[in-house]
């Protein structure tokens, strides 16, 4: 492991490590804390709702660095990274449904939808499903197989730029078709809620919600960890390259097919994983999640945060999504327009998002300061 | 799924591998040649780009190809590259590598680089980085991923930076640098991959006269060792460097020789001057 940790100890400065310790002890220190220990009328009570949204953004969070990855790392735009997201949570929501056992409103075996469609048993493709492991395995699975074979076909018949984003969006407005048939077998269009236990605990206390919001943490400090390793890699520099002179690349000896197709599935199991940790958190997986307006939406926060940092998808999933649940809760009718402006002001204003508009502050601010005239030595 | 047959032989590197396939590379050059072009026709909407072109380069040759605009000399590049596939006909590289079987990323591993007309670097990265991705090693997913240079790589990317000039740019962007710089670039970026071939679209288009001296002084430099093919339209250059020059018009061979007896040619003078 000696090689291994000494990698991963270069992916940031000392900086960068102390501002993720602090994060990290934020969130798996003070949120339980203020949560579980203090008394609800405590100043710094930190409520359950508090709790599930948080959890929940950071959930988004997770997919808009996946989005990062393919989209601002290696310029492949995109359009139905939503898909890969509700695939792993209804894969998560099958097992959910399996554990409510006989406490559905007809107390049958089967889930209420299928005994509303009067179905006698469940359909193959449901088989093993109250297995956790068998659904953490679809959920990482189904995202990434479908991922795999969509992207082998595009990228080999080398669909590039603006087609291959209108072809994601139409994948995945098939695919919410798809779940809207009841006949599909995954609850048509209210799709899977109401759900008991998870692991044998139940699943709307607030130990419960705390685990899956500490997990949720944990796997979005992993992922950033894990894409941070790959484009400081080689690998990463290569597909910068792509993003930049694909043709180069290829004439370099490199085949970008098999770049785009390892990081565009890569990208789409992270999105499978963070929508299996977003659906016992919200408690309902439906097929609106696969609506083509929730995958644009995902493009937005990584413009509104920047494009190729990471920590700017991030940022951008958290500032748009605490903005969206104040903004929906102060002025419902008045969200969209809000965002529609957002993405324009971004685009306008701060091509490379929050975080370039920060980096150049600072850069302003360090040359009003002298500088040593050493020059940086060749690497 | 093309597995090239390639014949041992000819000492040329480890044995990497490109776009998941291993190849072992290794040009067979026995009967001097190390391109041959035979019968390639290509057209684009009827239009025939290249007509029943033939040509053959020798090993560690410096060739020089010339001919009007829409001569076919570009296409000709495309398909020895991979990119464009002829209609008909065949190239081989060497005795044994047939290129149409090859994708583009296999071609360029088995040893053929090209210098695109407009130069094409990554512009984003360093020129330092850039060298470092063009440099002939294992270019599949998996080892790019745990990739690090040891220090005789370190030592062959300070070298070619020192032969292009760049040697104080190494950590800058390569999208500051200027025109003929990223020209210079991108040649450096070739001969990090060790081809055996070299293609370069015109070398010195954007160059001022001292570096067109200096690149005419590195392809002079770099016959023998690997075989180049340069196509310009910069005469001068050509008649500072050129020892064998093919003219091509209307996609096939018109005339071929020393650049004395070229010029000198009825039919070139024709097409180039009219009647």
């Amino acid at each position: 492991m000696g090689p291994l940790a000494a990698g991963i100890g270069r992916l940031y400065g000392r900086r960068g490590w102390s501002v993720l310790a602090a994060c990290a002890a934020i969130l798996f220190l003070l949120f339980p804390l203020a949560n579980l220990v203090l008394p609800k009328g405590s100043l710094f009570y930190i409520s359950d709702y508090t709790i599930a949204l948080t959890g929940k953004i950071m959930c988004y969070a997770i997919v808009a660095v996946a989005m990062d990855l393919i989209w601002g790392y290696t310029g492949i735009l995109s359009l139905g990274h939503g898909l890969f997201f509700a695939l792993g949570g209804y894969a998560m929501g099958m097992y959910l449904m399996r554990m409510i056992g006989r406490e559905g409103q007809y107390q049958s075996e089967l889930p209420d939808f299928m005994v509303f469609l009067d179905w006698k048993a469940y359909p193959w493709y449901w088989s093993f499903t109250d297995q956790f492991w068998y659904a953490a395995l679809l959920v990482v699975l189904v995202p990434g197989v479908l991922a795999f074979v969509f992207g082998f076909f595009a990228f080999r018949s080398r669909i590039k730029g603006v087609y291959f984003s209108i072809i994601t969006q139409a994948l995945t407005f098939a695919f919410m078709l798809l779940f809207f048939r009841n006949d599909t077998g995954f609850g048509g269009n209210n799709g899977f809620t109401d759900f008991k236990r998870i692991l044998g605990l139940p699943i709307a206390t607030s130990e419960t919600r705390m685990a899956l919001f500490m997990l949720s943490g944990a796997v979005l400090i992993a992922t950033l960890l894990a894409a941070r390793f790959i484009v400081a890699s080689k690998f990463g520099r290569v597909l910068t390259a792509i993003r930049d002179a694909e043709s180069r690349v290829m004439f370099s000896g490199y085949n970008p097919v098999h770049y785009k197709l390892a990081i565009w599935t890569l990208s789409a199991v992270i999105c499978g994983i963070a929508g299996a940790l977003y659906v016992p958190q919200v408690g309902i997986i439906n097929p609106s999640e696969m609506s083509p307006a929730n995958s644009i939406e995902i493009a937005i926060w990584v413009a509104v945060g920047g494009r190729g940092s990471l920590v700017g998808a991030i940022l951008g999933a958290g500032i748009v999504n605490f903005a969206k649940s104040w903004f929906t809760v102060a002025f419902p009718e008045y969200w969209l327009f809000f965002l529609g402006l957002l993405f324009i002001l971004v685009t306008l204003y701060l091509p490379r998002g929050v975080v370039g508009a920060f980096d150049q502050v600072r850069r302003r601010w360090r040359e009003r300061r002298p500088v040593p005239a050493a020059r940086r030595s060749a690497a | 799924m093309n597995a090239a047959v390639i014949r041992e032989g000819d000492s040329f590197g480890g044995g990497a591998a490109a776009g998941g396939r291993v190849l072992t590379p290794g040009v067979d050059v026995s009967h001097k040649t190390i391109l041959y072009l035979e019968d390639i026709s290509v057209s684009f909407d009827g239009f025939k780009a290249l007509n029943r072109l033939s040509l053959d380069i020798d090993n560690g040759e410096l060739r020089c190809i010339i001919g009007p605009n829409g001569a076919g000399k570009t296409t000709m590049m495309d398909v020895v590259t991979g990119k464009t596939r002829p209609d008909s006909g065949s190239v081989f590289f060497g005795q044994t590598i047939d290129v149409a079987k090859l994708t583009e990323a296999e071609i360029a591993h088995a040893g053929i680089g090209r210098k695109f007309q407009k130069p094409t670097v990554f512009e984003q990265h360093s020129v330092f980085e850039n060298l470092e991705l063009a440099m002939k090693t294992d270019k599949r997913v998996r080892a790019s991923l745990t990739a690090r240079l040891d220090s005789a790589q370190r030592d062959r990317i300070a070298e070619t930076l020192d032969l292009i000039h760049l040697a104080g740019d190494a950590d800058r962007a390569a999208g500051l640098l200027s025109h003929g710089q990223k020209q210079w670039l991108e040649i450096g970026m070739l001969l990090m991959q060790e081809p055996r071939l070299l293609l370069l679209d015109e070398p010195v288009a954007g160059m001022t006269d001292e570096e067109t001296e200096r690149t005419g002084e590195l392809c002079k430099a770099l016959a023998g060792k690997h075989s180049v093919i340069v196509v310009e339209h910069d005469m001068d250059f050509v008649a500072g460097i050129a020892r064998k020059v093919t003219v091509l018009h209307e996609g096939s061979v018109l005339a071929e020789g020393s650049m004395g007896e070229v010029q000198n040619d009825e039919r070139v003078i024709e097409v180039y001057l009219g009647r």
